[in-house]
C-alpha cells in the first residue's frame, strides 16, 4: 500500500492517538469502561493498522516477532505471579487482600497488574495471530 | 422488560445482516457484513447497559476479527466454492438441536427475572459489598478482576493458547516448506 498517500498520513495521525486511547482504557478501567482486554485488542491494532499501511516486514523492524513472543508468555506469568504473590503475603491464590497491608489497597494493586497481565498477553496474540495470518 | 423503537430496529438490522451473510457468496463481502454484525451487536449491548461488553464485542468482533478474517481470505481465496447441495442428514440434526434448545428456553428464567438465581444473592453481594471490599467505582472490573479473578486467569491463558495454537500451525518459518512434526524435507 505504498502509494496510499491518504492513507499513510491519516494512519501517521492515528497511531499514536489509538496507543494513547489504549493507554487510558487500560489503566482506567477501575474507574470506567475498558479493561486489560479492550486495552489490548486497542494497543495491537495500532501496530495492526501500521503494519497495514506500511507492510508486515516494516511492522517486523519495529516489534520483533521473538519479542512479541515472549511478551505474550510474561502476561500470563505476572497473573500467575500476583497470584503466587498473594499466597506468599499470607492469603489464598488470586486473593489480592494479602498483597498489602490495608486490604482494598491490596485489592488495588491486584487489579490493576492482573490487567497489565492481561493487557500484555492479549496485545502480545493479537500481533503473533496478525503475523501469522499476514504472511504473504 | 421494556422494549424501546431502538431496540426492535436493531434486532430487525441484525436478521437482516444475518440474512444477507446467508445469501452472500462472495467471502469479501461476507467479512464485511459480518463486521457489521459485530457493530450492531455492540450497539445492542449499550442499549442493554453493559457498556464493557460493548466495547469489547466492537474492538474483538467488528475489529481484529474482521482483520484476521481478510488475512485467511488473502491466504486462500475470495470466492466461495458454488456446490450447495441440500444434505438432509444435516438438516435433521439442525432441525432437532433447535427444537431442543427453544424446547429449554422454557426453563430458563426471563431477561432480567428477578427470581433468577444470579439476581437472589450474588448480584446483591457483589452490588452491595465491592465499594467497601475492592474499593473501585466499576463493579464489572471489579466482578472480573477480583471476585472472578479465576475466570479471569482461564480466559487470558484461552487466549495466550490460542495464540500458540496458532503459531504452530501457520508460524513457521516463511518461504520454507517445513512440515510440522519436523524439518525432513
Amino acid at each position: 500500500m505504498e502509494h496510499h498517500l491518504v492513507l499513510r498520513v491519516v494512519a501517521r495521525t492515528l497511531i499514536p492517538l489509538i496507543m494513547l486511547f489504549a493507554l487510558y482504557v487500560q489503566f482506567h478501567g477501575d474507574y470506567g469502561p475498558g479493561g486489560g482486554f479492550q486495552a489490548g485488542v486497542i494497543f495491537a491494532v495500532a501496530f495492526i493498522l501500521y503494519g497495514l499501511i506500511y507492510g508486515v516486514d516494516k511492522l517486523r523492524d519495529v516489534v520483533h516477532p521473538g519479542l512479541i513472543r515472549s511478551l505474550a508468555a510474561f502476561g500470563v506469568l505476572l497473573y500467575v505471579g500476583v497470584g503466587i504473590a498473594s499466597i506468599i503475603g499470607g492469603g489464598e491464590f488470586l486473593n489480592y487482600n494479602a498483597l498489602a497491608t490495608d486490604p482494598v489497597a491490596g485489592q488495588h494493586i491486584g487489579i490493576i497488574l492482573i490487567e497489565l497481565g492481561v493487557g500484555i498477553t492479549v496485545a502480545s496474540t493479537m500481533i503473533i495471530l496478525f503475523y501469522a495470518f499476514a504472511r504473504p | 422488560m421494556n422494549v424501546t423503537l431502538i431496540d426492535v430496529v436493531i434486532l430487525c438490522l441484525l436478521v437482516i445482516t444475518t440474512i444477507a451473510i446467508n445469501q452472500q457468496r462472495n467471502l469479501f463481502a461476507t467479512t464485511m457484513l459480518t463486521g457489521i454484525y459485530s457493530l450492531l451487536c455492540a450497539s445492542l449491548f449499550v442499549c442493554l447497559d453493559a457498556v464493557d461488553v460493548a466495547f469489547t464485542e466492537a474492538a474483538v468482533g467488528a475489529g481484529i476479527a474482521t482483520i484476521l478474517f481478510l488475512g485467511t481470505l488473502a491466504l486462500t481465496s475470495f470466492e466461495e466454492k458454488t456446490a450447495v447441495k441440500v444434505s438432509f442428514p444435516g438438516l435433521f440434526i439442525v432441525i432437532v438441536t433447535g427444537g431442543l434448545l427453544i424446547y429449554g428456553l422454557n426453563d430458563i428464567p426471563f431477561f432480567g427475572s428477578p427470581d433468577n438465581p444470579v439476581q437472589t444473592y450474588l448480584a446483591s453481594k457483589y452490588i452491595n459489598e465491592s465499594a467497601n471490599e475492592i474499593g473501585i467505582p466499576n463493579l464489572v472490573t471489579s466482578v472480573l478482576a477480583s471476585y472472578r479473578g479465576y475466570d479471569t486467569l482461564g480466559e487470558t491463558t484461552v487466549i495466550f493458547t490460542a495464540g500458540i495454537g496458532v503459531l504452530m500451525l501457520l508460524g513457521r518459518a516463511k518461504g520454507k516448506n517445513r512440515s510440522l512434526l519436523g524439518d525432513e524435507r
